[in-house]
């Protein structure tokens, strides 16, 4: 990490973040690759060797220009109006055509001037109020001056990110709620923490930037192998990864049950996803095809195009005995390679198997499409005692009986249903207020701590949970029964 | 145990939290021959404590009993001694993400007032990262020396009793983010600015009332701060309740058959909707909001330094 120290610059290879104003994107740093950004063409190559955070311009040639930082001529105290009692809006106070700013554009006329023309032209401008006419103007430069700012990805910028543009992809968690769970879990470096999640690995990336590389995380996942997509944009150095590991849920019961055994492997999504291209780079197109077929490996180390095999297929009119050779050969590290993958698979499944039956985790953070209440009562076995857990579910009624069956079980304490409810504001003088629209809802948490779980579950568990249970309110009594 | 590092085991100086019942819980300096009083009885560090695993039931010495739990910054803000008006877990997860903290971070904060952010941040930015706190109060200043010492975090922070409008946080240029928690933050900002990292770093000024928001703002935007941002964050809690309604009594239609609309053969028995037409009621579950909730805590503005 870079804290302190001189400020990360733009990379070659580094996923990073385009912004304008409130839009993200995350992309690949990668030269000559077209990219396509808020209604603008461009190439990253110019911003490579700049420091994150830097403003750009979008030049004619579809390059990136850092943009100067202009004075604003404080304007001298120009004609404004009361209020719009006689403006009227008929749409022809504007005077430029669509092919007159067509023709600007084209003659590569700055967007401040472009917007300088539009005032000038606008017979309506001198009669709008101060306000109205710093609010016409901010419109307008947001449309016709467009600067990008290249930002480093975090889980801040890409939880937003996320939110804004794939809210599907991870069940509508809103970034204040991650933002909850990351501390009601006491995430922190040294944790060893299980991860249960399917938001494209956004919650997982969260997590491990929150840790610092320091601890270790299982992350559960169901069906092939995890989806990651989300954690690569982080950057974390390749060291994060040494201790994140991977368990299969198709495998938690036999492993609680003391029935588990590394024989049957959950299907190798490696083999499937041969021949496609590039995992981690974040080309559109292919970024969303991965993530569709919901088949997506592990993306540590980028899918292999295997070299020996795409020539076989190019090849394969030419009948040379010293071609069926060499194939044949190929043929045996093929195979040979394909059985050290799988001892290595093997070995690593073990390893994460050890860590879970140790049973000492320092917390559990489930965050899936899947309803939570089988997921929590088998992971939380996996959990030392007077360790806190999160649950998010973008519905509250599975959080409901989750709780219910918590109770159930004991070993709980301190239950809490909750949400948060978010509101950014416009900070103006004399024009402060809430924005105008806001996020309907951002998902719901079920959280607690375990403790010593008893086996004998007579009367103790009873009391127990009617201890920890809020006192009805008296006048509800005859309604309301304590779940 | 320390704040920052989890431990399994009940040890002599440790600060553990004593859990009663829902919402009811207190911390206790774990020490070698003392006693602690409890509604429950009596507990008795040396023997019902020290050596026990976190997590553990204690029977007191009437006969009733707690469970012992290890602190962390949550549970820490939940229990801690008021020394001012404190900041909650909501707006300091909050906090936390959009200042981007993370290990190694290099924190500063201002004013430590209870010490409750305090903890959470030097949580966040252990092992290798460090929180400067500027506390213009003596008195309170030396309270929370003490604590961060009891807590065994004392390496990762620094605490300087002076005014931090006047002063600055003293350091200059390292700093990844600055937290504002005083009256009139916007006499502050140039000192952020100086506290702050070259480049990139994140500022956040926490204000209840909008006015000295709007000050805040305007200095944030003349030092050069750029992404302004204003936001708030509330929680709402829900008791998970199952709650039973009472059928009305509608009369009949003809003489034998009263429908009311809940037949106990019907398919509506999904579980969540259970009619007891014996006792003429409606029983299903919910998330009942409670009756007060917190409606305001303070507005929190956001910038970076570029």
């Amino acid at each position: 990490a870079m804290e302190g120290g001189p400020s990360a610059r733009i990379r070659e290879g580094d996923c990073a973040v385009l912004k304008r104003d409130e839009v993200f994107k995350a992309v690949s740093v990668l030269r000559r690759r077209k990219i396509i950004f808020e209604k603008q063409w461009f190439y990253l190559d110019n911003a490579i060797g700049h420091i994150y955070g830097t403003t750009f311009e979008v030049t004619s040639g579809g390059n990136l220009q850092p943009k100067q930082e202009v004075e604003e001529t404080t304007t001298e105290t120009k004609e404004a109006g009361t209020d719009n009692r006689n403006i009227v809006d008929d749409g022809k106070s504007q005077k430029l055509t669509h092919d007159d700013i067509k023709a600007l554009k084209d003659k590569g006329i700055k967007g401040q001037e472009i917007v300088q023309q539009l005032i000038e032209n606008s017979t309506t401008f001198r009669d709008k109020t101060e306000f109205a006419q710093d609010k016409y103007i901010k419109k307008k430069k947001k449309k016709y001056e467009a600067v990008i700012t290249i930002v480093k990805p975090s889980t801040r910028i890409l939880s937003t990110m996320y939110y804004a543009r794939e809210p599907g992809k991870i069940n509508h968690l809103r970034y204040d709620t991650l933002a909850q769970m990351l501390t009601l879990g006491n995430i922190h470096a040294g944790n060893k923490m299980i991860v249960m999640e399917t938001c494209a690995g956004l919650v997982l990336g969260a997590v491990m930037e929150r840790m610092g590389g320091y601890g270790s995380i299982i992350q559960m996942y169901p069906g092939g192998g995890p989806v990651r997509a989300a954690t690569s944009c982080f950057g974390f150095p390749k060291p994060f990864f040494d201790n994140l590991h991977e368990f299969p849920l198709s495998k938690v019961q036999s492993l609680l049950s003391g029935t588990f055994s590394t024989e049957t492997l959950p299907a190798d999504p490696e083999e499937n996803a041969l021949g496609e291209e590039e995992s981690n780079g974040l080309s559109e197109e292919k970024q969303t095809a991965l993530q569709e077929t919901g088949e997506e490996p592990a993306t540590e180390a980028p899918m292999e195009i295997n070299p020996t095999e795409e020539q076989d297929t190019m090849d394969i009119s030419a009948e040379d005995v010293e071609f069926k050779e060499t194939k044949e050969k190929e043929n045996k590290e093929n195979v040979r390679e394909k059985q050290i993958k799988q001892w290595e698979r093997r070995k690593k499944l073990k390893e994460a198997a050890a860590l879970l039956r140790e049973k000492n985790a320092d917390g559990l953070i489930v965050a899936s499409k899947f309803h939570p209440t089988p997921l929590l009562l088998s992971l939380l076995e996996f959990v030392a005692p007077s360790r806190p857990f999160v649950v998010y579910c973008q519905y509250k009624e599975p959080l409901l009986e989750c709780y219910t069956k918590l109770r159930e079980r004991g070993g709980v304490i301190n239950l809490k249903l909750s949400e948060t409810w978010l509101r950014n504001y416009q900070v103006l003088p004399d024009r402060s207020h809430p924005k105008l629209t806001m996020s309907g809802g951002g998902g719901y948490l079920l959280s607690g701590i375990t403790v010593v779980l008893e086996k004998d579950k007579s009367d103790s568990s009873n009391s127990e949970a009617l201890k920890m249970e809020e006192p009805s309110s008296k006048r509800c009594k005859l309604q309301d029964l304590p779940c | 145990m320390s704040f920052v590092e989890y431990g399994d085991t009940i040890k002599d100086g440790d600060t553990a939290i004593v859990f009663l019942g829902h919402e009811s819980m207190f911390p206790v300096k774990v020490q070698h021959g003392s006693v602690t009083q409890t509604k429950y009885g009596v507990i008795r560090h040396s023997t019902d404590l020290i050596g026990k695993k976190y997590g553990s039931k204690v029977t007191c010495s009437k006969g009733g009993w707690v469970f012992i739990l290890h602190p962390t910054p949550e549970l820490w803000t939940m229990n801690l001694p008021h020394r001012t008006q404190i900041l909650y877990s909501t707006d300091i997860s909050i906090i936390t993400m959009m200042l981007e903290l993370k290990p190694g971070s290099i924190v500063c904060e201002s004013g430590t007032g209870s010490g409750s952010l305090s903890h959470a941040l030097i949580r966040t930015v252990a092992p290798t990262g460090h929180l400067y706190t500027v506390e213009f109060h003596q008195q309170r200043a030396e309270k929370a020396r003490e604590e961060f010492r009891e807590h065994g975090v004392e390496h990762l922070v620094t605490v300087t009793n002076q005014d931090v409008c006047k002063n600055g946080f003293g350091v200059s240029n390292i700093a990844d983010a600055v937290f504002l928690d005083i009256p009139s933050p916007w006499e502050a900002i140039g000192h952020a600015k100086s506290a702050l990292k070259a480049e990139g770093g994140r500022i956040c000024s926490f204000s209840p009332c909008i006015e000295q928001v709007q000050r805040t703002c305007l200095a944030m935007e003349e030092s050069g701060f750029t992404e302004i941002n204003t936001l708030e964050i509330l929680l709402r809690v829900y008791n998970v309740r199952t709650v039973s309604l009472q059928i009305p009594d509608l009369g009949k239609a003809a003489e034998d058959n009263s429908s009311t609309g809940f037949d106990s053969g019907s398919p509506s028995h999904q579980g969540s909707l259970c009619a007891n037409l014996q006792q003429g009621t409606v029983q299903f579950k919910s998330g009942v909001p409670l009756r007060e909730v917190v409606g305001h805590t303070g507005y929190l503005t956001f910038a970076t330094k570029s």
